[in-house]
């Protein structure tokens, strides 16, 4: 964890506020940087996490956009490659699909195709996960959509402290960085200490250290992990669990030190596995540390299906620490 | 809102003439855009620039004449048929062309083409491989101007084509709505691609689409560079004065194919066609325009040509002998290392 100053106070606050607070220091340290989205003003978000920054710093820093996904992308990177740092709010990432141009060709390629000439600190905020009844077109986990772009940087904050220190972090970067929260995690609670900190991007969280398996987690699963390796610790299994915290850059090299000490691994995400990320942390664990595996990598993801409404399917379809212990026990076979 | 809707004619009924200056600015540029076009077009056919150009030529008034009222802290977005563009906005032959031959000296380094080519000095946000992709960013940019309390602009330059497109209605939309000092310059050559404007909207003049937008439409005459002078500096006045965007409908034709040269024998478009708008030649219009008027005699109309066509030369030369960009280079500036 990054060192915090020891006067500086530590509260128990929600992921929610977390959020906020991330914001409010981004505002507050960057003159060139705004908000810009859909409700973001005036109901300060659809949940909430803007509340109370329209007030505090004035409608030139926070702007409602019309519902046009392709104008918000579109205007932080002009007005980024214009010189300004834009925090850009895609209400749900399902609705990424209807700016993945504005995203994919210009925002994640201007820098590139123009020879490095152009530099655009853009931080994205877009809210993901499935969990809260709302179906298929608001619950996706679309980060390996993301991660695939070259150009672009995505981080999964897990927790309230992680939540605000990897915004600060993100529009503190001079890259386009998408900031992929998880509506199922806005009431968590959690030590989130006042005042800016950073939490780097590109490097994982081993939140809970152990002998002979490693949990690799990407957003909300952390909490999941965590619990699955309590009841695998009955099984005596002593579960490393990393959160990944940044998908693009992924920290292999945390992955690969864990693995090598307990020679049997397990990805988990919310997000479809077939294709999901964690086939390229799979991939990565088989090309780095191949000799030290005595199990294939295991895989816990979403089915290859659309999220369900029906509260029924849903609580099927969202991974959970049940499902971890139990892939983890076909894997081992205990 | 009404629809404020007017074809300019370039009698000088919007604007006060331009100087003789300024019509002799717009004039090189207009031949600076034309030699450069037609020497890549070669040069791509000869096989000696790598993959395809969209050549600008026909078009050059509207580069010139809006480009002739910016400065290079105005930033415009461009096209894939983005050359000229850059030209009219102050780019430097030598490393125009480096960017065509994909050298290290271009100003993308050899990344980006002639489908990105792009210069931030300049404020050109970048030719752009995707039709429609442009307005969104110059509205971006135009964001920054007012964010920033300046009083700059930022031009989109964008075809019928990319009307239809929903990123150029979203950028439009913003800009009203937020009153931004952005101007929508429409170049419609009456083709997207190789579909005729008939065939691909039900509009004939894009510039209808301002009034969906609260926005004033205005139509020009796209071959003609003094109309094209006289609306942009209209449109783009307004935009400093932050009264907000315009819509510029240029109506224009290019000479040759969507890509390459050859410009007669496809089947999308009649040669009698082509032949018309050759007669309508815009830097033969506006030559005989400036000798009329006794700005710019033949005599020295030839002279700037044969200077532009020297300056090319020694700009191939250059591009050709630059080098090919280090293959060490290619993972460099994927992301910036900085902050």
């Amino acid at each position: 964890m990054s060192a915090v100053a020891s006067e500086t106070k530590t509260r128990q606050l929600p992921y929610v506020v977390a959020i906020t607070e991330g914001v409010r220091e981004v505002l507050k340290e960057q003159a060139n940087a705004f908000v810009a989205g859909e409700d973001v003003a005036g109901a300060g978000s659809v949940y909430g996490y803007y509340r109370g920054l329209l007030d505090e710093f004035g409608a030139d820093r926070i702007y409602d956009t019309p519902i046009s996904e392709k104008g918000i992308i579109g205007l932080g990177v002009g007005a980024a490659a214009a010189g300004l740092r834009p925090v850009l709010d895609i209400m749900f990432m399902d609705f990424i699909g209807e700016c993945m141009d504005e995203i994919a060709n210009q925002m994640a390629k201007m820098r590139f195709m123009f020879g490095g000439s152009a530099t655009l600190p853009i931080t994205v905020l877009t809210m993901a996960g499935a969990g809260a009844n709302l179906a298929a077109q608001h619950s996706q986990s679309l980060e390996a959509w993301l991660a695939h772009l070259p150009g672009l940087k995505v981080v999964m904050p897990a927790t309230p402290y992680d939540a605000k220190g990897l915004i600060i972090a993100a529009a503190r970067d001079d890259n386009p960085v998408f900031v992929v929260l998880n509506k199922m995690s806005l009431a968590m609670m959690g030590d989130v200490p006042e005042g800016p900190y950073e939490v780097p991007i590109g490097k994982a969280n081993v939140v809970r250290t152990g002998k002979n398996y490693t949990i690799v987690t990407l957003g909300r699963m952390l909490g999941q992990a965590l619990d699955a390796a309590k009841q695998l610790a009955e099984l005596g299994i002593d579960a490393e669990v990393i959160d990944a915290r940044s998908v693009q850059p992924f920290d292999t090299e945390a992955v690969i030190k864990s693995v090598e000490k307990t020679h049997r691994a397990m990805v988990v995400h919310e997000a479809v596995r077939f294709g999901g990320f964690g086939a390229e942390i799979a991939a990565q664990i088989q090309e780095h540390a191949f000799d030290y595996l005595d199990a294939p990598v295991a895989r816990v993801g979403a089915p290859f299906s659309p999220v369900p409404f029906s509260p029924a399917l849903e609580k099927v379809y969202v991974p959970n620490a049940e499902r971890i212990v139990v892939v983890a026990r076909e894997q081992l076979g205990i | 809102m009404a629809r404020i809707h007017k074809t300019v004619t370039g009698d000088g009924f919007l604007a006060k003439q331009p100087t003789n200056k300024t019509l002799l600015d717009i004039h090189r540029r207009m031949v600076r855009i034309r030699h450069f076009e037609e020497r890549a077009g070669k040069l791509m056919e000869d096989g000696k620039i790598p993959g395809a150009l969209h050549l600008y030529v026909g078009q050059e008034a509207v580069a010139a004449g809006v480009m002739v009222h910016l400065t290079a802290e105005d930033q415009i977005t461009s096209t894939h048929r983005g050359h000229g563009h850059l030209i009219a906005k102050g780019g430097d032959f030598d490393r125009m062309y480096a960017e065509l031959f994909g050298r290290s000296t271009g100003y993308c380094k050899g990344k980006g083409g002639s489908m990105h080519i792009s210069n931030m000095d300049l404020g050109m946000l970048g030719a752009n491989g995707i039709v429609g992709g442009g307005p969104p960013i110059a509205m971006g940019a135009a964001f920054a101007n007012k964010f920033r309390k300046s009083k700059h602009v930022a031009v989109a330059f964008f075809g019928d084509g990319a009307s239809n497109e929903g990123s150029f209605h979203e950028a439009a939309n913003m800009a009203s709505l937020y009153k931004l000092p952005a101007i929508f310059v429409c170049e419609n050559n009456g083709y997207g691609e190789y579909t005729a404007q008939a065939n691909h909207q039900a509009v004939v003049d894009v510039a209808d689409r301002a009034a969906g937008y609260g926005m004033p439409g205005v139509i020009v005459d796209g071959m003609d560079a003094v109309a094209v002078y006289e609306a942009a500096g209209e449109a783009i006045a307004r935009a400093r004065k932050g009264q907000g965007p315009t819509l510029l409908e240029c109506k224009t034709y290019r000479f040759y194919d969507h890509v390459g040269v050859r410009g007669m024998g496809l089947n999308y478009r009649t040669d009698d066609e082509v032949k018309k708008w050759m007669k309508r030649d815009p830097i033969k219009l506006f030559e005989a325009r400036l000798a009329e008027q006794k700005v710019l005699s033949k005599k020295q109309a030839e002279a700037v040509h044969a200077e532009v066509l020297a300056e090319i030369e020694a700009a191939v030369a250059f591009a050709e002998q630059s080098p090919m960009p280090d293959v060490a280079s290619l993972l460099d500036d994927v992301y910036s290392t900085a902050g």
